[in-house]
């Protein structure tokens, strides 16, 4: 534990004083290589976000928010927020019981355990909603048995949440295990010495925490979910104000030549992901010790 | 006489903590709900082609040029992301300058940002009659509609990765032992080259691997911008939506299938290269 | 002191959360538990629609007293038809090429094989053809099919396979070399060739190339539909666009057809039968026109409209290649022509 601290000062006083000459470059090829990544990002990072904002009010404010006006936008909006609404728990409370059941105890198998948890993640969008495709579809491995007894998964709400749940299953999970591997069991079994049961460990040791890194995994997962296109172009049906989420709502106004439109919508998400950004980097700054080690994605 | 007696294999080494069943149920409950029954679907579903079936729409030209691009322009665009982020990685940990929280937080957007909104920005920027188009279009290069504008789809894509697998090593360095080089006399690059780059080199990888495995199978950043064009650039995932749209199911789940394979290998490279770096460096 | 603070990470209640989830799938589903139909329709005709299912609804309300909604679905003819394969409930299909049609009834068997007797005219309420849009002023002088093939000449058109328009513009290039190189079926097909080399860009949808090449200024000519082209000069400026209309074209049909299966375990028979008819029907013939398709009854609409529609001499593509089960296995399915082309080329 106390080796956690002194490192995590250390890094913090390394990251305050400024190198001395004998440990770092010539003050020229250091701004030279700042000014590359910064050209860099801005070329490849900062300017398409720019555009989009550009784009959306390029017919200035009136018909940015005439956007809003259109019954079919809301609908996007109001089915984005229900599918987010949906996955988002459901893969934070996975995420919460697989972390403790693979942080807290060591069983034979695990690392299978943790890369089948992380394989979500590198499968293309276009293959996860086809998986779903495959199954419920009405030549599928269901085939009409859900729409036979009036449940339509598929090209309905329920196959957007399973493809979004899908797409977003290892977001919490991945942020959670290594953090509670760090933390150990220490905590939770000194709690357990002195009388809580397993539950009032976990909500008042546990939670505590981990309490940043869990909210650090929600709006990935979050910002995940509600942009998520691939995937949900597959198995949406493209159903106008039924089916089509927010990013598949600026692909359409983006098809019908209305390009502000399509824009001004994007620039919600955009404006949501900038959000995500300041959130997720004002934890960092404020809790970097209590986050995973090394913010892997 | 001596009695020797091996110990029961466990499964898992007993503990005070309680709840291992039930969350551990509840994992793999989920789990194979959710990831591998799906998955196993569509392993059936290409299986039912049959092993010559997959390798035959493995080995079909547009397939085969399908693959190749996908992963082709993925290498070469990881190797930028990789090389740029570490860059990037570096100047943000190891330099002071204004605005450096400011570009550290923008390193995430393509992370943040959703997949179609990147991809209409983009082919809006590289686009012939567009803001950075324009300027390439008078040096005689075209972007948008090529591999070209491919690869800038997933250098963007993959830059966090690169950037974020190598930054906290970056921070960890121990100037020490950059000091202790330079008392001995080695040069500046030296030092870089030789002492403080190596053991950053398995993060390098790990972000290299994440960004080829995530530009493999980008979708919705690539297709407003790729051209689409059998054999020139039409990516993999846009083939599966094609195949699809022909009613070939078993076709679209054999390309699946085979990209699927390959993501298992690269995470299984990450892994690989982890454990390797563990024993030789003592950390990820 | 235990320190619950963490009040706003704390995780929902497994119960709470289902009861949470049961509730929000409620909300849909009560919205749906109005009559609805659904038209699952091919990419350009998204205004068409919006105008005819709003009057229809309001027609239906008037004559039956029940409130009807008509939902839309647009997006690639062929990629719309594997939707409707795939369980899509749609009530009703409007789709832009009589095989997408054949597909669903083939492989899903929702659509009687018969469904063209169904309907008068086989199912066609309209049809169009394909023109050429083209820069303001005709910079590459596109004049005929055969400008198409031109070196310096980029042409951008959808991927067949995915889209109506696509296998429209590729029939029509077809048709036009076979009848003008004496009926030689290779000759045509060299011709086809040809032309996609020229194209650098193939969208999945209608759609998508008149994006490409409209807003995207990519391209020296576009094969359209007939219909988007007005719709491009209306939408992007008729001082930008000029529409080159070709000596001879191809008779495009896009037909609709009933969805048995859907309707009968849904219920709305009555409501979707009385759709289709609808189209039929005067007041949907005059919109077709103004939305510059080609009604199958002109009478019933605005002289004006059809004034805009240009005299072209139109071929049916069925007359050159068969059935549609022949044109489309020839050309669109897996190792046929257009698969051949493409290899060829590289």
């Amino acid at each position: 534990m106390s080796e956690a601290l002194t490192a995590t000062t250390f890094a913090a006083d390394k990251a305050a004083e400024p190198p001395a000459s004998s440990v770092s470059e010539p003050a020229a090829v250091r701004w030279l290589l700042t000014g590359i990544a910064i050209a860099f990002l801005a070329l490849f990072l900062v300017l398409p976000l720019v555009t989009i904002f550009v784009q959306a009010f390029a017919k200035g404010w009136q018909t940015y928010l005439a956007t809003f006006d259109e019954p079919d936008a809301w609908s996007a909006i109001r089915l984005t927020l229900t599918v987010a609404a949906i996955a988002v728990p459901f893969n934070l409370v996975f995420g919460i019981m697989a972390a403790w059941s693979i942080a807290k105890f060591e069983f034979w198998g695990k690392s299978l355990l943790v890369t089948l948890i992380d394989l979500p993640f590198s499968v293309s969008p276009v293959v996860s909603g086809l998986i779903y495709v495959l199954l419920f579809s009405s030549q599928g491995v269901f085939g009409t048995f859900f729409p036979e007894h009036g449940m339509q998964v598929l090209f309905a709400l329920p196959g957007i949440v399973l493809a979004t749940i899908f797409v977003t299953f290892p977001f919490v999970a991945r942020e959670l295990i290594p953090l509670m591997q760090e933390q150990g069991t220490t905590e939770e079994e000194a709690a357990l010495t002195l009388g809580a049961t397993g539950l009032h460990a976990f909500l008042t040791v546990t939670l505590p925490n981990i309490r940043w890194g869990l909210l650090y995994s929600v709006l990935l997962c979050n910002a995940r979910a509600m942009g998520e296109f691939g995937a949900v172009s597959v198995v949406s049906g493209h159903i106008r104000g039924l089916t089509n989420t927010v990013p598949l709502h600026v692909e359409i106004l983006y098809n019908e030549y209305n390009f502000v439109a399509a824009f001004a919508v994007a620039s919600l998400l955009a404006g949501l992901a900038l959000v995500t950004l300041v959130i997720k980097s004002a934890l960092e700054w404020r809790y970097s010790g209590e986050l995973a080690a090394g913010t892997r994605h | 006489m001596v009695q020797t007696s091996r110990p029961k294999r466990r499964f898992r080494r007993p503990s005070v903590i309680p709840g291992f069943g039930l969350t551990f149920g509840y994992t793999l409950t989920c789990l194979s709900l959710v990831v591998l029954l799906p998955l196993a679907a569509l392993v059936a579903k290409a299986s039912g082609i049959g092993l010559t079936g997959i390798v035959e729409t493995a080995t079909d030209p547009r397939v085969a040029s399908a693959l190749r691009i996908s992963f082709g322009v993925s290498l070469v665009a990881a190797l930028t992301a990789s090389v740029f982020g570490f860059l990037v990685a570096w100047v943000l940990t190891r330099y002071r300058f204004p605005g450096r929280k400011l570009v550290d937080a923008v390193v995430d957007l393509p992370f943040a940002l959703p997949t179609a909104v990147a991809g209409i920005a983009l082919a809006s920027l590289y686009a012939p009659n567009g803001l950075v188009g324009a300027q390439l279009a008078r040096l005689g290069i075209q972007a948008a509609y090529t591999p070209v504008g491919i690869f800038i789809a997933m250098v963007f894509i993959g830059l966090p990765f690169a950037v974020r697998t190598v930054q906290p090593l970056i921070a960890e360095i121990d100037k020490e032992v950059e000091e202790a080089s330079a008392t001995l006399g080695a040069t500046r690059l030296t030092t870089l080259t030789k002492v403080v780059l190596p053991p950053l080199i398995p993060a390098v990888l790990t972000g290299f691997a994440m960004a080829f495995a995530r530009g493999v199978g980008e979708y919705g950043s690539i297709i407003f911008i790729a051209g689409n064009l059998p054999y020139v650039s039409e990516i993999a995932p846009l083939l599966i939506v094609i195949k699809l749209s022909e009613f070939d199911y078993g076709g679209a789940s054999a390309i699946a299938t085979i990209m699927l394979g390959i993501s298992f290998l690269t995470l299984l490279t990450i892994n690989l290269i982890q454990a390797w770096s563990r024993r030789r460096f003592g950390y990820v | 002191m235990t320190d619950t603070s963490a009040g706003s990470a704390r995780p929902v209640s497994r119960r709470r959360m289902a009861l949470l989830g049961l509730a929000l799938l409620a909300v849909p589903m009560a919205a749906r538990a109005e009559t609805a139909l659904l038209n699952v329709s091919y990419d350009p005709t998204r205004e068409l629609y919006r105008d005819i299912n709003a009057a229809f609804a309001k027609e239906w309300k008037a004559k039956a007293g029940e409130d009807l909604t008509v939902r839309a679905s647009h997006g690639g003819s062929g990629a719309q038809a594997r939707t409707v394969i795939d369980g899509v409930p749609a009530d009703v299909v409007t789709l832009g090429i009589p095989s997408d049609i054949d597909a669903i009834s083939r492989l899903s068997k929702k659509i009687p094989a018969d469904w063209r007797t169904k309907l008068p005219n086989e199912g066609l309420a309209y049809t169009s053809t394909v023109v050429f849009l083209v820069r303001k002023g005709n910079p590459k002088a596109v004049h005929d099919w055969t400008d198409l093939v031109k070196p310096d000449v980029k042409v951008i058109t959808p991927n067949p396979k995915t889209s109506a328009g696509g296998r429209w513009n590729f029939l029509a290039a077809w048709g036009y070399a076979y009848e003008h190189n004496a009926k030689d079926a290779e000759k045509a097909n060299a011709f086809v060739g040809q032309i996609y080399r020229n194209v650098p860009v193939l969208d999945t949808g209608a759609r998508g190339s008149t994006v490409t090449f409209a807003q995207r200024g990519l391209g020296d000519v576009l094969p359209a539909w007939e219909n988007e082209a007005f719709l491009v000069l209306q939408e992007f400026g008729a001082d930008k666009f000029d529409i080159v209309v070709p000596p001879t074209s191809i008779y495009a049909e896009p037909p609709v057809a009933l969805v048995d299966a859907n309707v009968d375990a849904k219920g709305t028979r009555k409501q979707a039968e009385a759709y289709l008819q609808f189209l039929y029907s005067d007041a949907a013939q005059a919109i077709f026109a103004k939305h510059h398709y080609r009604p199958i009854r002109p009478e019933a609409a605005d002289k004006k409209d059809l004034a805009l529609l240009p005299e072209i001499k139109l071929f049916k593509i069925e007359d050159f290649q068969g059935s549609w089960d022949d044109i489309q296995k020839k050309n669109f399915d897996n190792g046929g022509l257009f698969d051949q082309l493409s290899r060829a080329a590289h």
